[in-house]
């Protein structure tokens, strides 16, 4: 079966000038083949299945258990945050962008708060982009042990799920302490940080980095030389780098292809560019790569905290940022590396108190776009695997 | 020619910078944008081309929608512009051509980022960029359900986030931040208001 998918990929790549390739007609307006002249059958999966994480639906056309094509229906989770974002202040929509990847909410609000900040041409202070930093890291970590939790619980280990949110927790105490809240943080405000450091930050955070390690060995044990974790994901929804790359995929899962790309690197933000990390890559663009890479960023994310807890500069943690925020007229792009992939905002302003026109560059939206491809000549089983590797959050897609 | 061609905001058409409130010092300004790529285009559209300027470092160019289904397709294929981040719009009703189209390109090899920028009327379509990045395909589908701007060449366009069947496009400025389709409400959610 894993030969034929193979297989099923190349004559994909043969032709790989052809854009339709990309799309599958399911022609679900076409009368239904499946009595007698054919095994073809078009089923519904989700919105409410414990295995699409929220509330995605995919409508799959089977040829007996292999999938011939598939149709996402999304916007079951639609708030119209765009919408919104036009009808409050640039502060007021701050905690609104937290809602979006509810798991990794920190990374939210670090993009929009720079977006913002680059649109009032202000910077954050040293000291914040510092804090910026770590939170976004622990965040990072949280996200992809949630991932790592559910994705293996969707494929059947049920173990490393309990694993996981136990140490998630250490992060989200962090948090708790840091701002109150643990999960829809708004830990930043527009031009740096609202809060100062706790008494016992930086003691928390390095317990934290000598805990986590061998917990993370502790999930790797579980998984990544497990017969039956190898069987359901290596080669399971291979997608090539041109592919990815033509499909807009960013995040761990373009790394996972092979493409050495990420933001962090490329156009450093807040104070990435003051540390040493590697970018894990993976070479066959499979389910395992993506586990890999992922396990990999875990420990990177590990690595940037320390120097960033050991160099933490005193100082101010707020730019002079006018009391009532009114950009000059003009327009704006700015992305960071989320947990999911490449986050952007664009944002429009007309020189008013309000944005005239946000948009959210969504990584789980265009990412959800490559799973047609990478479960097409694969077995339903995989489906789930594939939606659990592309790691995507509902809320996020939806908006 | 480049004065036109800014007009971001309904009522500030001519001067795109100015600062909102007096006191302040003056923002940023767009600044013209200088390049192989840029003299190269000017020369083979002239002044279909109507602006590339840069703001806040950030590069943009505004070019005449006859010309956006070549223009995208040779910045993928001449510029390595091989990543389409994303394809959004924006709605100015004062304007005589309402809709802005936005298409945010990026490139792997330049680690380039540009804006391609062109102004439509209401009804008016614009080529797809399916062809030249399949990543399209779901982006021009959320400005198709948000705006109700049709794109020429789509495979497959209906609405991806709102129920297929509803009426209005949310992101319009008409559109009212609590309005919604309350007909399709109670037809399929049987009830009187969704607020």
């Amino acid at each position: 079966m894993v030969e034929q998918k193979t297989t099923d990929l190349k004559s994909h790549d043969a032709k790989s000038s052809d854009a339709t390739r990309f799309l599958s007609h399911l022609e679900l307006d076409q009368p239904d083949k499946t009595f007698l002249d054919s095994n073809e059958l078009i089923i519904n999966m989700g919105p409410q299945h414990p295995a699409t994480h929220g509330v995605l639906r995919v409508i799959l056309k089977l040829d007996g258990e292999k999938v011939l094509g598939t149709e996402c229906v999304i916007g079951y989770l639609h708030r119209g945050v765009e919408k919104i974002a036009e009808h409050r202040t640039y502060t007021m929509f701050n905690p609104y962008v937290d809602r979006m990847d509810y798991v990794a909410a920190v990374s939210n609000g670090l993009g929009y708060c720079e977006a913002v900040e680059k649109l009032l041409n202000i910077e954050a202070p040293p000291r914040a982009n510092y804090i910026r930093v770590i939170l976004a890291e622990l965040n990072r970590l949280a996200s992809h042990q949630l991932w790592l939790g559910t994705h293996a619980l969707d494929i059947g280990a049920m173990t490393p799920l309990f694993y996981t949110f136990r140490d998630r927790e250490e992060i989200l105490k962090i948090f708790e302490k840091y701002c109150g809240a643990r999960l829809t943080t708004h830990a930043f405000r527009i031009g740096g940080c609202q809060y100062e450091t706790y008494e016992g930050f930086e003691r928390d955070v390095i317990k934290f980095l000598d805990f986590v390690p061998p917990k993370i060995d502790e999930y790797e044990e579980l998984l990544t030389t497990n017969r039956i974790w190898l069987e359901r994901t290596k080669n399971v929804g291979v997608i090539s780098a041109a592919d990815a790359i033509a499909l807009g995929v960013t995040g761990p899962v373009l790394r996972a292809s092979g493409v050495k790309w990420d933001l962090r690197k490329a156009q450093p933000y807040a104070a990435y560019a003051d540390f040493d990390f590697d970018i894990p890559i993976g070479a066959n663009g499979d389910t395992y790569d993506r586990y890999t890479v992922r396990m990999e960023e875990m420990r990177q994310s590990l690595r940037i905290i320390r120097q960033a807890v050991e160099k933490i500069p005193e100082g101010p943690i707020m730019a002079k940022v006018p009391k009532v925020i009114k950009p000059p007229v003009g327009e704006i792009y700015h992305s960071i590396e989320a947990p999911k992939g490449e986050l952007g905002y664009f944002i429009v302003s007309d020189g008013s108190t309000q944005p005239y026109r946000v948009r959210v560059r969504p990584p789980s939206f265009v990412n959800l776009q490559a799973l047609d491809i990478m479960v097409r000549g694969a077995l339903v089983a995989d489906v789930i695997a594939v939606i659990g590797t592309l790691d995507i959050v509902l809320g996020e897609v939806d908006r | 020619m480049a004065e036109e061609a800014k007009p971001s905001v309904p009522g500030a058409e001519t001067k795109p910078a100015a600062p909102a409130a007096p006191a302040k010092p003056a923002g940023p300004v767009p600044v013209d944008w200088d390049s192989p790529l840029v003299a190269n285009l000017k020369s083979q559209y002239g002044s279909g081309i109507r602006e590339a300027s840069t703001y806040l470092g950030q590069k943009y160019l505004v070019v005449e929608s006859a010309l956006v289904r070549e223009l995208l397709q040779i910045l993928r294929d001449h510029e390595q512009f091989d990543y389409c981040v994303d394809i959004t719009a924006a709605h100015y009703p004062a304007r005589e051509k309402p809709f802005d189209i936005i298409w945010i390109l990026y490139s792997f090899s330049k680690n380039e980022r540009i804006r391609v920028k062109t102004m439509i009327a209401d009804g008016e379509t614009v080529p797809s960029a399916v062809p030249v990045w399949p990543a399209a395909n779901w982006l021009e589908r959320e400005v198709f359900d948000m705006f109700g701007i049709r794109f020429d060449g789509h495979p497959d366009l209906k609405r991806i986030l709102l129920p297929e069947g509803w009426k209005g496009y949310p992101l319009r400025k008409d559109y009212g931040i609590i309005q919604q389709d309350q007909e399709w409400v109670k037809a399929n959610l049987g009830i009187e208001s969704g607020q």
